[in-house]
């Protein structure tokens, strides 16, 4: 716990800026993957401090803003059936589907009810023996491990009215999507920090070596960000891409091998729907056959209409790095916290929230 | 006496009243005793009145219970205009199967928070609904006071030039609460702030004449207050990040949760817009009192961006400060 003020010492910060500034001489594009990051950097005000010749973009790791309009319908459908209750993290019930949210669902007679962890959601499913609970899984490697645990838990008890809809989804393979869009260069990728807890600094090779672009795995403290900028700049400008974790005391090489066991018991790769990007194979995780029981998917049969993007939202191409929030027409105009129109202003780890809450003029 | 509180508590009938005789004597005063329909009192000069409802989950929490937040909410209400505050209200809505000793905790608690405010409660009413129509207990409050002359305190007071000054460590209400939460239970050192504050304004008021803005940062922490200042004032406020005081366990836990201390509740602190001649006596003043011990100047009111609030990080960048939007919910990985 005391890691916090060290990590935001004043003079610590400014020398390692001093070291960026002298340091970086190429212009370059670096992307913060993950959403906690994006606060983080927003909060702190780093943009402005960063040398101009360094680009920050927005990458897509936030789990509720790259959640499918489809399978949002697909959760708002499962609560409308009888007898089911719909257990959700927080934000969730916010992002608009194609017609209504798991919000209106709620005022409109749905049993929704927020959750802080699936075991949460075990507990209730445990106490409403007459229901069915189904668990929206959201989250990349940090909660999936967590959710399976869910699961291993219900089948030790017996539940048996406990399923999960699994939108899980995985970094790495959504990295490489993104690179082969080739819509956006990129030099440097500032990696996950509690995703990497989990899955390590491995997975990330490829970048390195396939694409030649430089990894620094971060904490999410301003000193944190500070060092994973700062090491990308010296691979960058010394040719010599790698991967390099800037966050030793959260993350190791291997990862969290506990995790990714439990993990792997419970789930296998799959495809998976992304917002605004699309199905991007093995980028998804699936319940394996033996846990098919637990799946939402397969015990309910719901059918729902082809999805419908909200007309004018960019949230596809913020999520891509392609677009900031200051270039779409219903940013804070018809599109605010209160009113979101894409699900990148609901979550509070989203760009476009983001930009809203700390923006101003995007952090410069 | 039945150990949890019935539907026919709130009957108007024997048991009803029995559960009213089993308190009275604890919040008695003259004017209450009198049980009449409405308290009658006699009062002259400019009063401030307010009022609010408490819901609270749960209903006991580290540094309080609903109880002392009924009484301190409406008090400090008070206080943020300048008044003395003196007569409280105080009504009762119970859920069915409350614990009849929960509400005798709640109410000793009341006791001893009015008594700390000097406020007297002279009036009030029970009423009792059926289960699952209400959370266990809520609690309105209104409260009466007298504005001294002279004091002109308003959201809208603040000038160019003024100091912002916090009465001390802001988040502690809101983590104290948040950590007992089911579902999030986490352990954290620190209680509640929960606390009358006329005190203190009472003293800050002797410093100077020149206070134009009090509020205490509840709901929506300290960022929606200095918000109102800018909005309502029509004044740009500068804060520096390195001076406002957070707790190390609040900001531990708000980091862990995704929250920014700016936007947790306090129920015991206040901020303040104060001429700058008069900024440090007033200083000075508060933290001779013991609400007002870590109070600390934070940053400035300016010309410059009304109606918004800037922060300068501990980098040296700056940031907006904006208010939160809903209910603030821990991030998901």
């Amino acid at each position: 716990m005391k890691f916090v003020n060290e990590y935001r010492d004043p003079e610590l910060g400014k020398k390692l800026l001093e070291r960026i500034r002298r340091e970086s001489r190429k212009p370059i594009r670096l992307m913060e993957f993950c959403g906690g990051h994006t606060v983080a950097i927003f909060k702190h005000g780093l943009r402005q401090l960063l040398p101009d010749n360094i680009q920050m973009l927005s990458g897509p790791g936030c789990p509720v803003c790259v959640t499918a309009t489809a399978d949002m319908d697909k959760a708002i459908a499962l609560g409308k059936l009888p007898d089911v209750i719909i257990t959700s993290f927080g934000d969730m019930v916010r992002v608009p589907g194609s017609q209504s949210s798991l919000q209106k669902a709620k005022a409109e007679g749905a049993d929704v009810r927020i959750v802080y962890s699936a075991q949460d959601a075990v507990a209730i499913a445990r106490e409403n023996p007459d229901k069915k609970v189904v668990f929206i899984g959201i989250g990349f490697e940090t909660t999936a491990p967590t959710i399976a645990a869910s699961i291993l838990q219900a089948e030790q008890e017996k539940i048996e009215n406990y399923y999960v809809l699994s939108l899980h989804k995985v970094c790495p393979p959504i990295m490489k999507a993104i690179l082969d869009l080739g819509e956006v260069r990129l030099n440097g990728i500032i990696c996950p920090g509690h995703v990497s807890a989990v899955i390590g600094s491995l997975p990330y090779r490829f970048l390195a070596d396939d694409y030649r672009i430089a990894c620094a795995v971060s904490g999410f403290e301003p000193l944190d960000i500070l060092l994973a900028v700062d090491s990308l700049v010296r691979q960058i400008e010394s040719g010599q891409p790698g991967v390099d974790i800037a966050y030793r005391r959260g993350v190791k090489a291997e990862g969290n091998p506990a995790a990714l066991r439990l993990m792997d018991a419970v789930f296998e790769s799959g495809d998976a729907d992304w917002r605004g990007i699309g199905v991007v194979p093995e980028s998804g995780l699936n319940l394996k056959a033996e846990y098919e029981k637990y799946d939402a998917d397969k015990h309910f049969n719901v059918s729902i209409e082809p999805a419908q993007e909200p007309r004018g939202c960019i949230c596809g191409s913020i999520l891509r790095g392609v677009s900031t929030p200051l270039e779409c027409k219903l940013f804070r105009r018809t599109c605010t916290p209160e009113n979101p129109v894409g699900p990148c202003m609901v979550s509070s780890e989203g760009s476009c929230a983001t930009y809203y809450q700390y923006g101003g003029n995007g952090g410069r | 006496m039945e150990d949890k509180i019935l539907l026919a508590h709130g009957s108007g009938g024997k048991l009803m009243h029995d559960l009213i005789e089993s308190f009275l004597p604890e919040l008695a005063n003259p004017i209450l005793d009198r049980l009449d329909d409405s308290a009658v009192f006699e009062a002259s000069g400019r009063l401030a009145f307010t009022t609010d409802s408490y819901t609270v989950n749960p209903l006991f929490f580290p540094g309080g219970d609903i109880g002392k937040l009924a009484v301190c909410g409406t008090v400090n209400d008070l206080a943020m205009s300048g008044a003395r505050p003196l007569y409280l209200s105080l009504a009762f809505i119970i859920e069915e199967g409350l614990p009849v000793a929960d509400l005798k905790k709640i109410i000793t608690s009341i006791k001893k928070a009015a008594d700390e405010a000097d406020v007297k409660i002279v009036t009030g009413d029970t009423k009792v609904v059926n289960q699952g129509t209400a959370d266990k207990l809520f609690i309105n409050t209104a409260g009466v006071g007298i504005v001294p002359e002279g004091v002109e305190i308003s959201g809208a007071g603040a000038r160019p030039g003024d100091r912002i000054i916090v009465s001390g460590n802001i988040g502690d209400h809101g983590i104290a609460v948040l950590s007992q939460r089911e579902g999030l239970k986490f352990q954290t050192p620190v209680p509640s702030d929960c606390a009358p504050l006329n005190g203190l304004v009472a003293e800050m008021l002797k410093a100077s004449k020149d206070i134009h803005c009090l509020r205490d940062p509840t709901r929506g922490g300290l960022a929606v207050t200095l918000n109102d200042f800018a909005r309502q004032s029509k004044v740009g406020i500068v804060i520096d990040e390195t001076e406002i005081p957070v707790d190390k366990a609040v900001l531990a836990a708000c980091e862990l949760l995704g929250f920014d201390p700016l936007h947790i509740a306090n129920e015991g602190k206040l901020a303040a817009a104060v001429a700058p001649g008069d900024a440090d006596a007033v200083l000075a003043a508060m933290r001779r009192h013991k609400y007002g011990s870590r109070a600390v100047i934070i940053g400035d009111v300016v010309k410059e961006h009304p109606g918004q609030v800037v922060m300068k990080t501990s980098l040296g960048a700056s940031r907006i400060v904006d208010v939160p939007v809903g209910e603030l919910l821990p991030r998901i990985c």
